[in-house]
């Protein structure tokens, strides 16, 4: 499967040999379990693994949840509350389904912005990057629609507001909206569909992070110089590389074990504290908690959401452009998901020829500006919709966008990289030293 | 295959058409029930109509009924919300249609088109921010009317926007007075 030169399974027993010729699995896992990964990897290449971690944690404790949750708006509310209170463990299998998808996001963020910064989205890894998206809007959709279960206030009137978000569309959006909720108001019918897509979902993107591997096996592992594995022989690939059994797992593991250290921790002392109290109120329909936000894991976008108000120039102008089609409201929504979309598009918006940050000195900044931009947004999207935070929000959303459209495309032209090392055995010998005499003691970055 | 150098269309041209034609068909009707079971169910569509006994309701306060699933506003305006709304140049709102399912779609957004009776006393409106569906607060915000704590939308007394991302007044439902003290929604 993997493009990288490497050792092949060949089966010894005749058990082995009997059920490769009728079907190759054995080979196909071995193949996946040794592929040669990039020695050089760095502790931001763990986050893969603790993905994957999060996922299964995800469902296991989802599909116990579901053997106690009743999704009935009378009685969807009572169901969360009895396996609080009275299923054995309950609490902390909710605890952990409920915190499990602020780690999931956590770790996507940092993954994403891993592939900004080291160049992963482009050529020959678009097509990784793209399933990459794909997975991350399944997860918002998933966290979404799970979120709306315990039928609590910020369920309830967090669904009134993203169903909204559709309603916004000209011309169709109310009856895409009346489709979605499956009435003109949320109730039965929407828990109901949520329920189900939110069991959907999950299985969905296990597909895709299937399909996700498969690609990045396809084209190796991008690494921190962005230089790619050589491939003229067996021998040479084996200098740049080393299987990912057992080296590379057992470096994840670690790395997995000390994030699951501070996530029980969370779990453990302070599992509400990424919640918000109003989602312990029953649903009401004829009242709004006084302060409605979205998950931590939303706020960027549902700043950017919040930041296009009809007086932004900007929004008049395509106002008047689309001759009042696109208002305020549908421009809001156009650049919530365009914020998302924009990074869809990073392989081709980026013109560099250098592919790692680490040799793009203009880069560089603009990089870490972004990084600033989000949790900028993030603390933006929590605050009121009020004077500054409505500023900060325009201003944090045009960098957004400014980044993905004009700097990456302009950076390219104008900026003079650094010299990337000649192979990935060269860097992997700048820190370690040569093969006999290298100390151990300096880490990897 | 011998369509690649013939192209005067042959039966079996015909055929390879008809089968895609059909299986376009089929799965169409095949995926259209799984699209449409998502729209409102009968009962969900079966039209209620309620009425609201409004005789305790005084001036300057208002009652919030749950009407097809969704609040509905029903306020007893005071003099002073009244003269108010009934100052406001047409010409200075965000929007200048009434919103009302009484009227026609073409009726400026006067206070009395938006009131229930002539003399503006009461005010009946969909509890429904027209921007993303949150409840309105009463008695609030910089028009003195209501405001949306999700997004700072601002509608004034006679429920327009006036302020913030809200693109429409508060849309007025289908309303009638059947006796002194009783409004019929619906």
């Amino acid at each position: 499967m993997s493009g990288i030169p490497h050792d092949h399974y060949e089966p010894k027993s005749n058990f082995t040999k009997g059920v490769e010729s009728r079907l190759p699995i054995i080979g196909l896992l071995y193949t996946t379990i040794t592929a040669p990964t990039p020695k050089n990897l760095n502790w931001m290449w763990i986050w893969g693994i603790v993905l994957t971690f999060t996922l299964v944690l995800q469902i296991a404790t989802g599909v116990v949840l579901v053997m106690h949750y009743t999704p009935h708006v009378d009685m969807a509310f009572a169901s969360v509350e009895h396996i609080m209170r009275d299923v054995n463990g309950g609490h902390m299998i909710r605890y952990f389904h409920m915190n499990g998808a602020s780690l999931f996001f956590f770790a996507v963020y940092i993954h994403m912005f891993r592939g900004l910064y080291y160049g992963s989205y482009k050529a020959p890894r678009e097509i990784t990057w793209i399933i990459g998206m794909l997975i991350y809007i399944m997860m918002m959709g998933a966290g979404f629609m799970g979120y709306v279960l315990p039928w609590g206030q910020m369920s309830f009137h967090g669904t009134a507001v993203i169903t909204g978000l559709f309603g916004a569309i000209p011309f169709v959006g109310e009856s895409l909206q009346t489709l979605l909720l499956g009435a003109s108001a949320v109730g039965q019918p929407a828990l109901n569909r949520f329920f189900s897509l939110h069991y959907l979902l999950p299985f969905i993107i296990a597909g895709l992070v299937i399909v996700h591997i498969w690609a990045f096996h396809s084209t190796g592992n991008n690494n921190p110089t962005g230089v790619e594995v050589r491939r003229g022989s067996k021998e040479e690939a084996a200098k740049d590389t080393l299987p990912f059994w057992s080296y590379f797992v057992i470096k994840d593991l670690f790395a997995l074990a000390i994030i699951l250290a501070v996530f029980m921790a969370v779990v453990g002392f302070m599992p509400n504290y990424l919640g918000h109290p109003d989602n312990y109120i029953p649903a009401n329909p004829l009242s709004t908690p006084a302060h409605i936000v979205p998950e931590w894991y939303y706020l960027p976008f549902y700043a950017i959401l919040r930041a296009f108000t009809a007086d932004v120039w900007a929004v008049q102008l395509v106002n008047f452009i689309s001759f009042g089609i696109i208002d305020a409201k549908f421009f809001g929504v156009l650049a919530m998901f365009g914020a998302i979309f924009v990074m869809a598009l990073a392989p081709w918006l980026d013109t560099s020829s250098v592919r790692s940050g680490r040799f793009r000195p203009m880069f560089k900044w603009w990089f870490a500006l972004l990084v600033v931009d989000f949790i900028v947004l993030m603390w933006a999207g929590s605050r009121p919709a009020e004077f500054p935070y409505d500023w900060i929000s325009l201003i944090g959303a045009t960098y957004w966008f400014a980044y993905f459209l004009i700097i990456l495309p302009i950076l390219g032209v104008i900026e003079k990289p650094l010299t990337a090392p000649a192979t990935i055995e060269d860097d992997f010998n700048a820190h370690y030293g040569p093969k006999d005499g290298g100390s151990a003691t300096t880490p990897a970055e | 295959m011998s369509h690649a150098d013939d192209h005067q269309g042959t039966r079996r041209d015909f055929i390879y058409y008809a089968t895609a034609g059909a299986g376009a068909v089929v799965t169409g009707a095949a995926v259209w029930p799984l699209v449409n079971q998502m729209n409102p169910s009968a009962d969900v569509l079966a039209l209620a109509s309620i009425r609201v006994d409004v005789g305790a309701v005084d001036p300057g306060t208002q009652i919030t009924v749950l009407w097809q699933g969704k609040p509905v506003f029903i306020r007893s305006r005071t003099e002073e919300d009244i003269a108010e709304a009934r100052a406001v140049d047409i010409s200075d709102l965000p929007d200048q249609g009434a919103n009302n399912n009484n009227l026609t779609d073409e009726a400026p957004a006067t206070d009395e088109n938006r009131s229930l009776d002539a003399d503006g006393k009461w005010l009946v409106q969909m509890g429904v921010c027209t921007h993303l569906g949150c409840v309105p607060l009463g008695d609030e915000g910089d028009f003195g009317g209501w405001f949306c704590p999700c997004h700072g939308s601002h509608y004034d007394t006679a429920g327009r926007i006036r302020k913030g991302p809200a693109p429409r007044n508060l849309p007025v439902p289908v309303a009638a007075f059947v006796d002194e003290t009783t409004i019929q929604l619906g």
